[in-house]
């Protein structure tokens, strides 16, 4: 019946894909809308497919709209996407969400691919007064780590859960929330990424006395 | 569980099975009788199948239907049973007997990923989406089966989450080759994914219950995650593409909790943001649950917004609170204490 197909889909060309670390890819394709920071796109190879939901990870005056992905071997669209090439077609909607990331002081918090639309709002010069938290497995997955460094500097740390480095804290970055005696609570936290993080990363800031109207999370589900 | 499970199957499905055997094609429609009908619990059981199909169909399946591992039972009659699905995790169903109706409170998945803040299925996590199987043996084997007036998928999980299985169940419910029920015997809930609940419009005739808790977007974000994607207003605007004919019912769940999404702007908002649609609004008593920051309002409150709801034409109601005492009441279900613990994470 589908007479209501979920979201108009358009075509758009696809720029470039980079290979970011072994699983996770950066598409850029071209930009046929205006955007908010913080939004998301359904993204389809066909228009007729089921379209999956990516936030977009590139700055709202940048010339290409890009995201940020991982692949699911078992997946339906990321195998696909993932070998797209400059000039092939994909499928893609209109921006929508409301994860915009307005207010400030703010703590930024993601984890894995959750980082992608913070990296909008810092390209977008929308990261005022902001401290982004990024947690991962290994080094190779603070994706975007230099330029986010040299925008936020101290105000970027990076949480390694299996390895070590100098510019990043060894260990969970739910522990460091744990353990944190001075979490501002007065700040706006957003938080981004797996609903496992979200519910975690949510129920520390409570108990820390972060007041739950000032959490706000956008969960990959 | 080694051998594949009938039980779950639409009447196609059995179909390809029975063809896959060599066996006649009428043999489905055997098997769906005895599934779905008589709720038999072997193949051996299937009387009117020749030996040679119950030979040949033991070898490759099985009926699949498992009894509850227990159950605990409220001082107000209700019944909460926890299932153990076919990986060995755990899920709950709640059983509610009342006067003129017993209705079953059936879960879609272990888990949830929705992450709504005032839910305890979501504090542990998501762990899988059950299969149609796993969703009609809450219903098949329930020791009151066949007393059930109504079926409700508001347990653990979001159905529209799991959409194909769900709609494979909603299937086999009400198909004639099926249970035969009435949709209208049925409500499914949801948080509001929309395209989800877009095939669930069009493709089922069941009732819809939208959880909605917040008119205003910036408060319901802290509540319930998905706003910051499908938002309330989209959500209604959604609604607006159907016509749901005079038999099908849309409500609007609303929890209240104090001081937060029970004041008179709240009317206001809800009025503005349902303006049009036809439907009703259940009003729920929220259910504290350990470490919450959130409280209940007061049953004074409540009718006070039940009152000026009602008499702006929208039919609300307070819904009755079942099973507090034993953790069965609306949003309380949970299995995460049976959860192994999964080191293995990123953050
Ligand atoms: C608001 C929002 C924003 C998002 N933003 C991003 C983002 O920026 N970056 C990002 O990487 N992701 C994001 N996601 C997740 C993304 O939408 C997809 O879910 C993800 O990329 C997987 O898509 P897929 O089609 O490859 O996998 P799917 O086909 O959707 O499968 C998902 C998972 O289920 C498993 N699976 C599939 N079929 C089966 C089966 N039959 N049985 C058992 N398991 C199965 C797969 O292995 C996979 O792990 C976002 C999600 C939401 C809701
Ligand atoms: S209220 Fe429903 S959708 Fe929300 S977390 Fe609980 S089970 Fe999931």
């Amino acid at each position: 019946m589908n007479q209501h197909k979920t979201k108009e889909l358009k075509a758009v060309n696809v720029i470039s894909n980079e290979l970011l670390t072994d699983d996770v890819h950066y598409i850029s394709v071209d930009k046929p809308f205006d955007f908010k920071a913080g939004q998301v796109i359904a993204v389809a190879m066909q228009p007729t497919d089921e379209p999956r939901l990516y936030s977009i990870a590139s700055g709202i005056s940048k010339k290409h709209l890009s995201i940020l992905f991982d692949v699911k071997p078992e997946g339906e669209l990321t195998p696909p996407l993932s070998v797209v090439k400059p000039g092939d077609t994909i499928y893609i909607s209109e921006p929508f969400g409301k994860f915009l990331c307005l207010d400030s002081p703010a703590t930024w918090i993601a984890t894995g691919t959750g980082i992608a639309p913070f990296i909008s709002l810092v390209e977008s010069k929308q990261a005022n007064n902001v401290n982004l938290l990024h947690g991962a497995r290994t080094l190779d997955k603070f994706f975007f780590q230099d330029y986010l460094e040299e925008q936020l500097g101290n105000n970027y740390q990076r949480f390694c859960t299996t390895e070590a480095s100098e510019k990043t804290t060894e260990g969970r970055l739910t522990s460091y929330l744990k353990n944190s005696e001075n979490l501002p609570t007065n700040n706006k936290y957003y938080l981004c990424g797996s609903s496992q993080m979200v519910i975690d990363v949510r129920e520390i800031l409570i108990a820390k006395g972060v007041a739950f109207d000032n959490i706000i999370a956008e969960i990959y589900f | 569980m080694s051998k594949e499970a009938l039980y779950g199957k639409t009447l196609s499905e059995l179909k390809a099975c029975v063809k896959d055997l060599g066996l006649p094609a009428f043999t489905s429609k055997q098997i769906a009788d005895w599934l779905y009908k008589k709720h038999v619990t072997t193949i051996d059981d299937m009387t009117n199948l020749s030996k040679k199909a119950r030979i040949q169909l033991n070898e490759k399946y099985e009926v699949g239907l498992m009894p509850p591992q227990s159950f605990q039972e409220s001082v107000d009659g209700t019944k909460k049973y926890l299932y153990q699905t076919n990986n060995n995790q755990f899920i709950e169903a709640a059983y509610l007997p009342e006067e003129n109706r017993n209705t079953l409170c059936i879960s879609s998945q272990v888990g949830c990923k929705m992450g709504c803040l005032f839910c305890m299925t979501a504090r542990q996590g998501f762990q899988k989406n059950l299969t149609s199987n796993e969703i009609l043996n809450q219903i098949a084997s329930l020791p009151e089966r066949d007393t059930l007036t109504n079926v409700v998928y508001m347990g653990m999980g979001e159905p529209m989450d799991n959409i194909e299985n769900v709609l494979k169940s909603l299937e086999i419910i009400t198909a004639e080759w099926g249970y035969a029920w009435s949709p209208r015997r049925i409500n499914v809930s949801t948080i509001g994914v929309i395209p989800a609940m877009r095939r669930f419009i069009e493709e089922s005739e069941a009732h819809l219950a939208i959880s909605l808790h917040s008119p205003f977007n910036e408060e319901r974000k802290q509540l319930m995650p998905i706003e910051n994607v499908y938002t309330a207003e989209k959500l209604v605007e959604a609604l607006h593409d159907y016509d749901f004919g005079r038999q099908r019912r849309i409500s609007f769940e609303y929890i209240m909790f104090k001081g937060v999404n029970d004041s008179a702007q709240h009317v206001k908002g809800l009025l503005q943001l349902l303006n049009g649609i036809k439907c009703r609004i259940n009003l729920i008593h929220f259910h504290p649950i350990p470490n919450s920051p959130l409280e209940g309002s007061d049953y004074k409150t409540m009718e006070f917004f039940r009152d000026k709801l009602s008499q702006k034409g929208i039919t609300t109601t307070i819904r009755k609170s079942r099973g507090e005492d034993i953790y069965a009441a609306c949003g309380l279900l949970s299995t995460k204490k049976l959860l192994k613990e999964n080191s293995d994470t990123d953050y």
